[in-house]
């Protein structure tokens, strides 16, 4: 990149629980026993990843011309983002360059399976980890704030959040300024440990993202997942679970809120393979002004060796007006019976005239009605998402989003 | 003293395709201190009756009036209705996410009573309610209805009338789906709404929609009417629940049928 580090931890550096070593992938891998539009290849090969087009199934709601070639071939540059941290004790927040950070390039296994990450893998940017060793407990969270100086930089980032079994942390990543970036986030998360990480997309209006998050979820491990997108021209965020164990306990949550003319699209992978495992997919988003478009995309694929599992995707779009659309697909593959729970839901609309009605017959006048509906959905998603820090700033965030429709 | 008149009302209910009329003349006057039943099979337009005093946009009234101490209620908006005194405690309750009941009810009273009420006694005031209903504490703190039982959702009815003393309450089936343990508690809610009204200086009008006899075992009427068709087929005293009880609506759809 590199992230240039504008504040060092105080503390004293710690080794990472699982070291340093160089992580190569050879060959490439097609999700197994699947043959589905969904999973696409897996390659570290940028060759086997072809500019993709609107007519590729993964692209298709995207606006190509509008990501300034970071999908193709767009040159990675440098010097557009700075990262900045404040040290907390027992966790371990440091850039990495070179050799080493090829390294820490894929440590939750993950092989890229479109042509930005792939190219991202083979530029090496510098990595910003955050390591937690095994055993660890964290009760401050550890917020990183990335922020990009200049959107005619093209970037590349990779950031490593890395919890060794047993360890339990908060990570808050909050995303601001202008960029043109793409950027990998691996999660490695150990046996039983427990990770709630939230990324807040607070990124000005010239702000281009295609931004991939892959989770490797350890045995017996918990992890919640929130994506708050509010920033940005167009985001795009793909994220990725798989399953190292069983008994693997994931929530995924998300929230957004697209403005005239904003594109943000989000994307849900969750592959079971391992029995026992939960998966809970919340997402909700709303919509205001000329051209707010939005998508969502889900898919939760149970293995038939992933007996089990309990497994719930959601996603609600609420159209507070005229001329904005949201794209709402919930996919869920199924190849065994023996299961808890699949179920799978979404609804796009305007406000419920039963909600309202509901409200208004007992007394409530029609403009309160609404904005208790509209809180009432982002809270919903909001209240669970467990760090006051972030819940303070996104009902703020929702406050003056709203204040622009007058609600 | 409240009256409720209403007055030869007819109602249809608009779909996409069609219009339908449910209502084809109801006449009825509800006055202060007064419970009067509804009694009617399926279909009948009991609930019809109910939405569409509250106001729901699905019913449109072609013709009729109703009035609440002369006041046009037809001409009143439904947050309007409610803060003339009107209340309708639903069949269906709807479950409305990340709206918590405490703020949902308190946002509710302060727009009835026409200012907020103190912090200290309202929540006084809630949780003395909630215990005398037999509710979890707990629920203050959930979405309004989420995850409630059906008997949960009646009780959480119950609370909303207590707390916003409409001088009218239409109750649409609140006993369907209740256990007898639940019919108990939320009859005698009712009961005790009626006597703290009273108490108060003018005792609540009571509508009761129900397709059962059961509930009327605990909540006393003084009229009972039947419905059907979309009328009011015949009105009479308790002994007209007991004949309903033991032969059912057959006298009555056979009216209907032949009319």
């Amino acid at each position: 990149m590199p992230i240039t580090p504008a504040s060092r931890p105080a503390g004293p550096t710690l080794g990472g629980p699982n070291g340093l070593a160089a992580h190569t992938h050879t060959g490439a891998k097609r999700t197994a026993g699947v043959a589905s539009h969904l999973h696409p290849l897996a390659s570290a090969a940028v060759d086997d990843h072809p500019v993709p087009t609107a007519k590729n199934e993964l692209w298709k709601f995207a606006p190509l011309r509008r990501l300034r070639g970071l999908h193709a071939d767009a040159e990675f540059s440098v010097g557009g983002l700075t990262a900045t941290w404040d040290a907390v004790d027992g966790a371990d927040v440091r850039v990495v360059s070179g050799a080493a950070a090829k390294g820490l390039k894929g440590v939750s296994d993950y092989l890229p399976t479109d042509r930005t990450t792939a190219r991202l893998m083979e530029a090496n940017p510098d990595t910003l980890l955050i390591d937690v060793p095994a055993g660890a407990t964290i009760a401050e969270p550890i917020t990183v704030t990335l922020d990009g100086g200049d959107a005619s930089i093209t970037e590349a980032a990779h950031v490593l959040v890395r919890l060794g079994d047993h360890a339990r942390a908060t990570v808050v990543l909050r995303e601001q300024g202008s960029a043109t970036v793409t950027h990998l986030v691996e999660f490695s998360v150990g046996d039983g440990a427990d990770l709630n990480v939230a990324t807040i997309a607070d990124w000005a209006a010239d702000t281009v993202q295609l931004a991939h998050h892959h989770i490797a979820v350890g045995r017996d491990a918990t992890i919640k997942h929130s994506v708050l997108t509010f920033g940005g021209e167009v985001v795009r965020t793909a994220v990725d679970v798989d399953y190292r164990g069983p008994g693997g306990n994931v929530e995924l949550l998300g929230l957004y809120f697209a403005d005239a003319g904003q594109y943000l699209e989000h994307r849900i992978f969750v592959d079971h393979t391992f029995p026992n495992c939960r998966s809970e997919v919340l997402y909700k988003g709303a919509l205001q002004g000329e051209h707010a478009r939005t998508a969502w995309v889900g898919d939760v694929l149970i293995r038939s060796t992933a007996e089990g599992t309990d497994s719930y995707e959601m996603n609600r779009n609420l159209l507070l007006t005229d001329g904005s659309r949201a794209d709402s697909v919930p996919n869920l593959e199924i190849e065994t019976g023996e299961i808890i729970k699949a179920a799978h839901a979404s609804a796009t609309g305007r406000f419920d005239d039963d909600h309202l009605f509901y409200l208004q017959s007992r007394g409530i006048s029609p403009e309160v009605a609404k904005r208790l509906v509209v809180r009432g959905f982002f809270h919903e998603v909001l209240h669970k998402v467990g760090i006051d820090q972030v819940i303070e700033h996104i009902t703020e965030t929702v406050e003056r989003e709203l204040a622009i429709t007058g609600y | 003293m409240a009256r409720l008149e209403i007055s030869d009302l007819h109602v249809s209910v608009v779909t996409d395709e069609t219009t339908k009329e449910i209502l084809r003349g109801v006449n009825l006057t509800v006055d202060s201190g007064e419970t009067h039943a509804i009694m009617g099979p399926n279909g009948s337009g009991k609930s019809t009756l109910a939405y569409s005093l509250a106001g729901h946009p699905k019913y449109k009234v072609t013709s009729g009036s109703v009035t609440l101490d002369g006041q046009d209620v037809l001409a009143m908006t439904v947050d309007e209705r409610a803060r003339a005194g009107l209340f309708l405690a639903m069949q269906y309750p709807v479950e409305i996410p990340g709206v918590t009941t405490s703020n949902f009810l308190r946002t509710a009273a302060t727009a009835v009573r026409g200012q907020a009420p103190g912090v200290r006694q309202w929540l006084g005031e809630v949780k003395g309610e909630m215990e005398l209903l037999q509710m979890d504490p707990d629920f203050a703190q959930r979405s309004v209805n989420e995850g409630f039982s059906g008997g949960e959702k009646k009780r959480h009815e119950i609370l909303q009338m207590s707390l916003l003393k409409p001088r009218i309450a239409i109750m649409d089936e609140t006993d369907s789906g209740l256990d007898i343990d639940a019919l108990k508690v939320v009859s005698e809610g009712v009961n005790r709404y009626k006597q703290n009204s009273a108490d108060a200086g003018e005792a609540v009008g009571v509508l009761l929609i129900t397709h059962y006899t059961r509930i009327l075992r605990y909540i006393k009427p003084d009229f009972v009417h039947v419905f059907v068709a979309g009328q009011v087929a015949e009105s009479g005293g308790s002994e007209l629940a007991e004949e309903l009880e033991a032969n059912g609506y057959v006298r009555f759809t056979g009216q209907a049928a032949l009319a």
